[in-house]
């Protein structure tokens, strides 16, 4: 398993007095003085090639009166990844320079943490609230915010079950329910505030008409956050001039389940339930990421066995992942409901085998720290062999007959502009996405994991990055993954399922780690880091829909209503997994 | 309804005109068409909606009991499918659906979330269950349940139209207008239900602490 080999570049000789090497027991890269951030970074971007930043993220370390920005920047053209860092100190207010000029797939990320941290980016031009309303009491991610139902700092809560008695949270609560509000709050005379940021940042990033021609009235349509092709709960402020928009904000947080915070208080195994419910369509490829992040923290090998059934089951995720897309996406172009009942058909075949080797349909809680649950039964391997040489091939053959030539589809899709390839990575966008492009950046090739470099298979490139080419290349992906499978199924080896014991509670050494798959979606991180204790310190996860959508004002604007909603079902997003 | 036919077993009728004659009473007359078409609002919130649109398809057919029929606009729609976790940033708009859904009409909490705040309950942004707003009629265990179970929370529902009567429904009831209506919350430095202000303000003044 590849791990990032920071110290391949020496940033402490490049830059002395300005970078120290991170020294703590368990941690790599480099810390970065705060005023000379925007410099090395520039250094690692232009120099170093280091072009993709895939993860920000922040840290709290109360007890030293201290604030950590994380940041991981990796090269497309694959290898290990650099990890810096930069420290503020804990006085309001913090403060810490915005990449948003270098990378602009930050922008997101760092109002992510000005919103759960309260970390303020200088020179962020749009710095709101991103998964909480604006107006929201606190930062919720800090260690000492306590939420509403605080109990403990950790799990098990000893005081679920006093004297075997169940005791409702409500009645721990002053507000009898999960609600907190700040001391002589009067409701009556509140008064609500009503968007007006979202609004001002929507005038001022719109596209302005500088031809001089008609001067025309602009409207603004809110798009969801209950609308059938928002793809769940996005809600969209997009303003129009006639049919063409001409700018677009994106308002999330209408999931937002506090997957962190709650990651925080559950003990290391408690998460990996809680990590089926991120990515819906793909508990399979979720549990994955995961289980790599704490392996690499606790340095375990996994039993080889138990590699193969975790490849095949995080193909056959992501096989009937494309499959409902191509489904919900022909939804969004008005083929209602005929091509998804197609693709639902077969994704109900690969489900029963989820539910065969893991005991349910979805929410399959299937990987362990070093292997997996439970073996795979021999009838579910026949199974598989079953849909993965006879079936599933033939069906995406007959998808792609009946779909791609079809003249309404190629009318829609063909020369629709999504994105060129140096647009993609400056906004990090990873996954089919970038593929597209032309840039072949595959995890599975590029930092292999698991024991994807024993398969033969081709990384799934399409070169136009138009719509059309989005659409092809889950097809594509789809026959790769049935080669992987196909392999896996012949090379699969008899014996143990997990290197470790069973255990309710296990030991994870201080430190931190960065585990990374190829979801189905993109790239899908989880940023671990532990001080010992069962619980982690800090539990982040790097989504790939949360960070592909960062592109979609640059790829709507100045493109027709009408073809936003392929657009944003072109970047494949899945609610769970974007707000968390 | 314990016998599919809609004419009452107690009448007795000829055996060739059977097909063309039905003796019944208004009420089941009335709620044999009702329970037939339940029109659920298009409208999906985590997990379990990817459920709700797998009982749809071919394999589970929810179409069998005439649900097949999603209405993406409130205005169209009978039932309320709340298929996942309910956030408080999100309630307000359901909130908002649920009061121009037209009478009569129904709230079914699918899941463990929408029942009760299910594994995310000790969230900071959870609602412990849509039941702290809206009127509830079925609730749906399982994390997210199966389709079956989606089908068999329906079948319930089915049941509860079919015990309900014209003459006792609100919904036709001039003295009770509105008596449906749940007032909008507010999303202020937490979640503000209208209708506590009084409740929450008394204990904000009462709060130890900053």
């Amino acid at each position: 398993m590849a791990t990032p080999l920071t110290m391949t570049v020496d940033l402490v000789a490049r830059f002395p007095g300005k970078v120290t090497a991170d020294r703590r027991p368990g941690y790599t890269g480099f810390s970065v003085n705060n005023e000379n951030l925007v410099e090395v970074a520039t250094a690692i971007r232009d120099e170093f090639g280091y072009d993709l930043l895939t993860a920000v993220t922040a840290v709290d370390y109360i007890a030293e009166n201290k604030m950590e920005v994380v940041y991981h920047a990796y090269k497309t053209t694959g290898g290990a990844g650099l990890v810096f860092k930069v420290q503020a100190e804990r006085v309001d207010p913090i403060e810490v320079p915005s990449l948003i000029n270098l990378w602009a797939g930050v922008d997101f990320q760092e109002r992510e943490a000005w919103d759960l941290y309260g970390i303020k980016f200088t020179g962020h031009p749009d710095l709101r609230r991103i998964l909480m309303w604006e107006g929201y009491d606190g930062h919720p991610l800090r260690k000492d915010w306590k939420e509403p139902f605080f109990e403990e700092e950790a799990k098990p809560f000893k005081s679920r079950w006093p004297d075997g008695k169940f005791a409702f949270a409500e009645n721990k609560n002053p507000f009898r329910d999960n609600l907190n509000f700040p001391k002589d709050f009067d409701p009556e005379n509140f008064v609500v505030e009503k968007e007006e940021d979202l609004y001002l940042s929507l005038e001022r990033d719109s596209l302005k008409d500088t031809a001089g021609n008609m001067k025309t009235d602009h409207i603004v349509v809110n798009m969801g956050p209950h609308h059938p092709s928002t793809h769940g709960v996005l809600r969209v402020a997009v303003q129009l001039d006639g049919e063409t928009i001409i700018g677009l904000k994106p308002v999330m947080g209408y999931l937002h389940r506090n997957h962190d915070k709650i990651g925080e208080r559950n003990t290391y195994l408690q998460i990996i339930p809680y990590t089926d419910r991120l990515d819906y369509f793909n508990s399979m490829s979720n549990n994955f990421g995961y289980v790599i992040a704490v392996e690499k923290l606790m340095k375990i090998q996994v039993a080889e066995r138990a590699e193969y059934i975790r490849v095949i089951m995080a193909e056959l995720s992501r096989i009937q992942n494309h499959l409902i897309f191509i489904g919900m996406l022909m939804n969004d172009l008005g083929a209602m409901y005929t091509p998804s009942l197609y693709a639902f058909e077969e994704r109900e075949l690969i489900l029963d085998i989820f539910e065969a080797v893991s005991g349910a349909r979805m929410m399959c809680n299937y990987f362990r720290f070093g292997g997996v649950v439970r073996d795979v039964p021999e009838f579910a391997l026949k199974k598989i062999q079953d849909l993965v040489s006879d079936r599933l091939p033939a069906k995406t053959d007959e998808m792609e007959r009946f779909l791609n030539e079809n003249e309404i589809l190629m009318a829609r899709l063909k020369g629709i502009h999504v994105l060129n390839a140096e647009e993609a990575i400056n906004y990090s966008v990873t996954g089919p996405v970038l593929r597209a492009t032309g840039v072949p950046y595959d995890l599975r090739r590029a930092d292999p994991y698991s024991v994807y470099d024993r398969f033969d298979f081709d990384v799934a490139v399409r070169h136009n990055g138009d719509m059309m080419d989005n659409y092809l290349i889950r097809f594509d992906e789809i026959r790769q993954s049935l080669r992987i499978l196909e392999q896996a199924l012949k090379q699969i080896p008899q014996g143990p399922i997990n290197s470790q014991k069973p255990a309710y509670q296990v030991r994870v050494p201080a430190g931190e780690a960065y585990g990374r798959i190829e979801s189905p979606k993109g790239e899908l991180g989880y940023y671990l880091i532990s001080n010992g204790k069962p619980n982690p310190y800090r539990y982040h996860v790097r989504p790939a829909s949360f960070v592909n959508l960062q592109c979609v004002e640059k790829m709507c604007i100045g493109t027709k209503i009408a073809d936003f909603v392929a657009l944003v079902a072109m970047l494949d997003i899945v609610m769970g997994e974007l707000d968390r | 309804m314990e016998n599919e036919k809609l004419s009452l077993p107690t009448y007795s009728i000829p055996e060739d005109i059977q097909n063309v004659v039905a003796v019944t009473t208004l009420d089941r007359l009335y709620n044999w068409g009702r329970r037939s078409s339940v029109w659920p609002l298009m409208f999906g919130l985590a997990c379990c909606a990817i459920e709700m649109i797998a009982a749809q398809t071919a394999r589970y057919d929810m179409a069998r009991f005439g649900m097949e029929v999603m209405r993406p606009t409130p205005r169209q729609a009978d039932m309320m499918l709340v298929s996942g976790t309910v956030t408080k940033k999100m309630l307000p708009s359901i909130i908002r659906l649920y009061n121009q859904m037209p009478e009569p009409k129904y709230v079914v909490a699918m899941g463990a979330c929408a029942s009760s705040g299910g594994p995310f309950k000790e969230g900071y942004n959870v609602v412990a269950g849509i039941d702290k707003f809206l009127p509830v009629d079925v609730y749906i265990p399982g994390c997210p349940p199966t389709p079956q179970a989606l089908i068999a929370g329906m079948i319930k529902l089915q049941e509860k139209i079919d015990k309900q009567s014209i003459k006792s429904a609100t919904w036709y009831n001039k003295e009770k207008k509105d008596g449906n209506y749940v007032p909008m919350p507010i999303l202020g430095p937490d979640l503000i239900d209208v209708r506590r202000n009084a409740e929450i303000k008394q204990v904000a003044a009462t709060k130890e602490g900053a």
